[in-house]
């Protein structure tokens, strides 16, 4: 593991109105290998925080560096390499899955997207075990699996590519308690073999402490007191 | 026995509400039927008269010009004594092929520019889209004169004309719904996993608003029958020796004053009819896919 943070928000400001940011002056760091739990009531910005951190919107302010590179460009316009080191699970599974692909092509389309569709079999095989998808619901689309089975997928998808860094919105937050142990059991089997980052957004104070290396709140994520690891 | 009452109180009224459902659902499925089987008749009419039947509709019989409908001729005959049943099937032929080549390529145009404009967004968006006002705000029926007056008169320019003046609203309904459909997580997950634009708008919004682009053809026909038959009419459109439904009636106007009726009542209810089976059939499907898009669609 290098020194280098594999995540590093400096004093970022974003939203969707520059006159009311929905995130104001953030700063987080996640080392690499580190898990790292956001934790704050809901309709603070911590999504809106989340979708900076994948490359997916970009902040009127503040620098944002992925394995120490400063980012200088947001969604289609970042270099792809940039993009696909960060994999993202959203709160929502039934919005984040495209209604017309079965499970299997959902958890492939990045690795063909990517032009790397020779891995797909290898690939699928692999990730269905880890998140514990049986072959019969991968020929399924996602209005006909529960909204477990289809966050599962999610989380394949994420980690079809081995992101250096897995940005999880609320991951768990429409699931029940059984569901929510597995997806994170494979998350942390993911971290554990790859040695990725991990940043959990959530407003679960238990699951995130269990679940991550430390916790942060977002009051002190947006006071600028938190940015170094072990500062708790 | 008391907590029978209102059991079957409640049965009553249940039975009451579900007999008026299908009432209602059974209208509906008279008017289906009824289009789905008069456009039946007529594309069957148009496709299999002209190679079965072996009459010429162009054969001028100037002793039996101008004959009310008779046993030998349903329709009557026109001013040159030619058939008009004859004549009315090879019209709807060529306003059909007319209807679906500039509905097929509108919508083509229509949703390829659409997309385009949602997918990209920004200035490009709102560059195609003050281009898609301005030509809005021409009366269309003026610009495909203007169109077809550019080239000789025959099929293509016509459908040229109709397809190129009737584009933009399919743009319009296909930007909305990929405008709508950018902003899903699916979309977000889509560009996190790599994807370029071209993929994003291929795989996953392209599919998504094709329902909706493939309904807007569906209604824009009958309207580019119309216009075919209005452009005919006003003798821009097609060549006037050719059967068309609007070249029909056109000659059809010195002997209605006569009092001869036949020549413009038939051409026009083989206009009416099978546009309006068309849109009856596109009506119903439209309302099964979204109940909610009513006025967006012309007709």
């Amino acid at each position: 593991m290098s020194d280098t943070p594999v995540l590093e928000l400096r004093a970022l400001t974003a939203g969707y109105d520059r006159r009311a940011p929905a995130v104001r002056n953030a700063s987080l760091t996640v080392a690499s290998g580190e898990a790292v739990g956001l934790l704050g009531p809901s309709g603070c910005g911590k999504s809106t925080l989340a979708r900076v951190a994948a490359l997916l919107h970009r902040p009127d302010s503040g620098a944002l560096l992925l394995d120490g590179e400063p980012v200088r460009h947001w969604r289609h316009r970042a270099p792809r390499a940039q993009r696909t080191a960060v994999g993202v699970v959203f709160q929502q599974p039934r919005l984040s899955a495209d209604p017309r692909l079965r499970l299997s092509d959902l958890i492939a389309e990045p690795l063909r997207a990517t032009g790397r569709s020779q891995e797909i079999p290898e690939r699928l095989a692999e990730l269905t075990a880890g998140v514990g998808l049986t072959p019969d619901l991968l020929g399924r689309r996602p209005h006909e699996v529960s909204d477990g089975q289809l966050q599962r997928a999610c989380l394949a998808r994420a980690l079809v590519l081995r992101p250096r860094l897995l940005i999880c919105d609320e991951m768990t937050a429409m699931l029940d308690a059984s569901t929510t142990a597995a997806l994170v059991a494979a998350v942390e089997d993911y971290r554990a073999t790859t040695g990725a980052g991990l940043l959990a957004v959530g407003h679960d104070r238990t699951l995130l402490d269990r679940w991550c290396d430390r916790t942060v709140h977002w009051d002190d994520v947006t006071a600028g007191v938190l940015s170094a690891p072990g500062a708790v | 026995m008391t907590c029978d009452a209102p059991a079957a109180g409640r049965t009553g009224e249940g039975g009451r509400w579900r007999s008026y459902g299908t009432g209602r659902r059974s209208t509906r499925t008279v008017r289906v039927r009824v289009s789905a089987a008069l456009l039946a008749v007529t594309v069957l009419a148009v496709l299999l008269v002209p190679p079965l039947v072996q009459l010429d509709q162009q054969a001028v019989d100037l002793a039996a010009k101008l004959q009310p409908p008779s046993w030998s001729h349903p329709f009557g005959t026109d001013q040159l004594g030619r058939d008009l049943l004859l004549r009315c099937v090879y019209g709807l032929r060529v306003s059909l092929l007319v209807g679906l080549v500039a509905a097929l390529v509108a919508t083509v145009i229509g949703t390829a520019v659409g997309a385009a404009a949602g997918a990209l967004g920004g200035w490009a968006d709102r560059c195609v889209m003050r281009v898609v006002d301005t030509l809005s705000s021409v009366p269309h029926l003026l610009l495909g004169i203007f169109v077809v007056a550019l080239f000789r008169p025959g099929v293509v320019p016509v459908a040229v004309s109709v397809a190129a003046t009737h584009w933009l609203s399919t743009a319009r309904i296909v930007r909305a719904e990929v405008l709508s459909l950018r902003s899903r997580p699916y979309i977000d997950a889509a560009v996190s996993g790599g994807a370029s634009r071209w993929r994003v708008t291929v795989r996953h919004l392209l599919p998504a608003v094709l329902p909706q682009a493939a309904l807007a053809a569906v209604l824009m026909v009958p309207h580019a029958m119309w216009h075919e038959s209005a452009l005919s009419f006003l003798g821009l459109g097609l060549p006037a020796h050719m059967a068309s439904l609007g070249n029909l009636i056109q000659d059809a106007r010195g002997s209605l004053l006569a009092g001869q009726w036949w020549p413009t009542l038939f051409p026009g209810l083989f206009i009416i009819v099978p546009t309006l089976a068309l849109a009856g059939l596109a009506g119903a499907w439209r309302e099964r896919i979204n109940p909610r898009r009513r006025s967006e669609l012309m007709l």
